[in-house]
């Protein structure tokens, strides 16, 4: 056995390498630098707002770097950096200290952090580019997929988001990098893989149920389930240990709600992407879940 | 489609009973009993002095019979089981009565204790186990007794649990009252890592097992007996099964995992039968006892010997020379030690019992009572060190409670004294196996936080 807290927040960094080589990879300079910021920004602010307390920080459980990097990898690499340092401060100061620390708060806190300064500056959270380099061109900016959607209705290839060779966030934009990092942190049980079926399976029918409705509409339940940040939530944002439910029914009901969540938001409200809002409204029904998911003991009724 | 017959039934080699052969959830500890496992028994010259606590079992103290200064003879009673759950005390030694002592027994408890100077005549080594395991052991010719005789002579024995838990055994195997029983289980198991002391029994004295089963079936009017063994005791299964047939008993082998040795988990893994929350085997028609404690009933029965001796494991890495004794009750640990050479320099631990479920102690001069099923010496780089931190909430804990718990809740809502969460979620149906501790990647002292958690929701019942 031998697992601990560390090894299991090492485990999340490795699992997570897929999507930072990814992101280099078709992001370049901007990947580097945007995760560098937020990794600088979360362990520095993870120091300064334990030593508020009055407690001392724990940097060597690693913690601290795992929000940095999840939530570098959920900026578009052309955000400021500023961005990145007000939502790492964000996410360890209000996501996370202030409800006591590790094991103690309520939201993911990338996503808080995320959240703030997607409204905050919307602006700079839009737009985004992505080097490509088999072009002449340094970098062409355009919006995101689902986003290109949304607006102007535009498909982008299948090919393209399995691989990555578009826009988004650093770590979404490769299915690929999403499916291997997570596959391999289900395998090693430091993610339930209750949580990502839930996701997969409820967005699936959803999504399924929306294109039997519109047979036309060339966004197939593969753009749904291969595009926007749906792959990169369901295995490294949703499966947070501290916001997800304990049990395995809990598990269930948690990622079915938040691919239902993602459906609603995708299919009828004004945002492009509902990856992130959707974890946060099931980790705040997180102690409810686990209220009603009580298991039955052995020998009760 | 013979052929797929065939298949079938190589995959279910435990036709013979009819539950799964093990349970679900559970967690796999490395085993490490080959330290000591091929070990024979060996058998323990009386000691200067034994310290013998008035309650080694669960219950209620027994009373002293005897005052300082008295002789008393190898076998006497010395103690009477007060009320229906309590067990008679035997002298396992001939001496001379010293002033009562209180001694500490590794679970915590101050306790009361008679103390007896060895003196005079002592059996030695070939004829107590002799006495205790030799010669033979003719049941057939027993079949004759009625429950309430066999009974009567478990009573009188002072016999309890073996396995660890020291329940008044004549309590559990009784004649049939208003909840008749239609099978005896009989435990092998033996999941408790580095332990032996069950294996060597069944080794070297399985007619005695048997022929003890034998008549706490009779005792209890089963209709079948079913001696469930894991299957990493493979030449346990071989001298039972060599017996079984001609006795009418069936051996089950069922998949090694940690806590197989749990009553509720065997009855489960054998009969494929649930004991309900908050109940007990009796509910669902079932007798269960350990193997060692079927020793002590047919040495009862058949030979009037009372529970003087019992069999432990003297092991793990921080021991010399791990050994299987028969010692008498009451002799100091430190003695035990050092028949087995001492302890080695990088000794880290000493537990009173397995690994899992058994409890570190500091003090040389503890006590084997009824309940010790052996010492476990570890050492530095056996015990496993983790910072305590705090819960991630992995769920893990969750994983493996056999008894399909939440435990990291129950430890929180102890902590917090939280009586309402600490009901919800059915505190009393832990039984601290320590699964949930072993796996726990913030090392927490679940099972620790779990008691403190029980004690106080018994206060508030005693309130």
């Amino acid at each position: 056995m031998g697992m601990t807290i560390q090894t299991m927040m090492r485990d999340v960094l490795i699992a997570l390498a897929p999507m930072v080589l990814s992101a280099i990879y078709f992001f370049h300079w901007y990947a580097v630098k945007q995760l560098l910021t937020c990794v600088a920004a979360a362990l520095l602010a993870e120091m300064l707002f334990t030593r508020m307390r009055g407690r001392k920080a724990n940097l060597g459980d690693l913690s601290a770097v795992v929000t940095g990097v999840i939530l570098g990898l959920s900026l578009p690499g052309t955000a400021p950096w500023y961005v990145g340092v007000i939502a790492a401060a964000i996410a360890m100061g209000i996501g996370k200290i202030v409800f006591g620390g590790l094991g103690m708060n309520i939201f993911n806190p990338a996503m808080v952090g995320r959240a703030f300064v997607m409204i905050a500056f919307a602006g700079s959270m839009a737009a985004s580019g992505y080097v490509a380099s088999r072009l002449n061109i340094d970098i062409m900016s355009q919006a995101t997929p689902l986003n290109a959607h949304k607006q102007l209705g535009a498909v982008v290839s299948l090919q393209s988001l399995f691989w990555g060779n578009t826009n988004g966030s650093l770590g979404e934009t490769s299915a690929l990098a999403c499916l291997l990092g997570g596959l391999f942190l289900c395998i090693r049980r430091v993610a339930s893989w209750e949580i990502p079926a839930g996701v997969l399976l409820s967005t699936f029918v959803i999504a399924g149920a929306a294109n039997l409705m519109n047979l036309s509409s060339p966004w197939t339940v593969a753009h749904h389930l291969l595009g926007g940040a749906l792959l990169f939530g369901a295995f490294f944002i949703a499966t947070d240990p501290v916001t997800s439910p304990l049990t395995p029914g809990g598990k269930w009901i948690f990622g079915m709600g938040i691919g239902a969540l993602v459906m609603l938001l995708r299919l009828f409200s004004g945002y492009p992407e509902g990856v992130m809002f959707a974890v946060l409204l099931m980790n705040s029904l997180t102690p409810l879940i686990n209220r009603l998911t009580i298991p039955r003991p052995f020998g009760g009724v | 489609m013979a052929l797929l017959k065939q298949q079938l039934s190589k995959k279910r080699p435990s036709s013979a009973f009819s539950g799964s052969g093990t349970f679900s959830h559970g967690v796999h500890p490395p085993q490490r009993k080959t330290l000591v496992s091929d070990v024979p028994i060996e058998v323990v010259p009386a000691p200067e002095k034994v310290i013998l606590p008035l309650l080694q079992h669960v219950g209620g103290p027994c009373t002293p019979l005897v005052k300082p200064k008295q002789k008393v003879a190898f076998g006497e009673l010395i103690g009477r089981g007060e009320g229906f759950i309590s067990a008679a005390l035997h002298a396992p030694v001939s001496g001379v009565v010293q002033k009562m002592a209180v001694t500490t027994l590794p679970n915590g408890r101050h306790l009361q204790a008679i103390v007896i100077r060895t003196e005079g005549e002592q059996p030695d080594a070939q004829e107590l186990w002799d006495q205790m395991f030799g010669g033979e052991w003719p049941v057939k010719t027993f079949q004759g007794l009625t429950p309430e005789q066999i009974n009567a002579a478990i009573l009188s024995a002072g016999i309890v649990g073996l396995g660890g838990a020291a329940f008044p055994t004549h309590v559990k195997i009784a004649p049939v009252g208003e909840k008749p029983i239609h099978t005896l289980v009989v435990n092998g198991c033996e999941c408790e890592p580095y332990l032996s002391t069950d294996y060597r029994v069944m080794v070297e004295a399985a007619e005695v097992v048997v022929a003890g089963a034998m008549l706490a079936a009779r005792a209890v009017g089963a209709k079948q007996t079913i001696i469930g063994i894991e299957d990493n005791k493979r030449e346990a299964i071989d001298a039972l099964r060599r017996l079984a047939g001609g006795a009418g008993l069936k051996v089950a082998v069922l998949k090694t995992k940690y806590p197989q040795g749990s009553e509720k988990h065997l009855i489960k893994a054998v009969l494929n039968r649930e004991v309900p929350l908050g109940g007990l085997p009796a509910d669902i028609g079932v007798a269960i006892s350990n193997v060692a404690t079927m020793t002590a009933v047919a040495r009862a029965v058949m030979r009037d010997i009372p529970l003087t001796h019992r069999v432990i494991s003297v092991t793990g890495g921080g021991i010399m020379e791990p050994k299987n004794l028969l010692v008498p009750m009451g002799m100091p640990i430190g003695g035990i030690i050092d028949i087995c050479g001492g302890l080695k320099k990088n000794a880290a631990r000493m537990i009173a019992g397995g690994p899992m479920m058994g409890f570190a102690f500091t003090d040389l001069a503890t006590p084997v009572t009824k309940g010790t099923s052996g010492i476990t010496v570890l050492t530095h780089e056996e015990v496993r060190r983790v910072d305590q931190s705090v819960c991630v909430r992995c769920g893990r804990c969750v994983d493996v409670c056999p008894m399909k718990l939440v435990p990291t809740k129950l430890a929180m809502a102890s902590r917090y004294k939280d009586l309402d969460l600490i009901r919800r979620y059915s505190i009393m149906a832990c039984f601290e196996c320590g699964s949930c501790a072993y796996v726990c990647p913030a090392g927490l002292l679940l099972v620790q936080h779990i008691r403190t958690g029980k004690a106080l929701l018994a206060a508030e019942r005693n309130k």
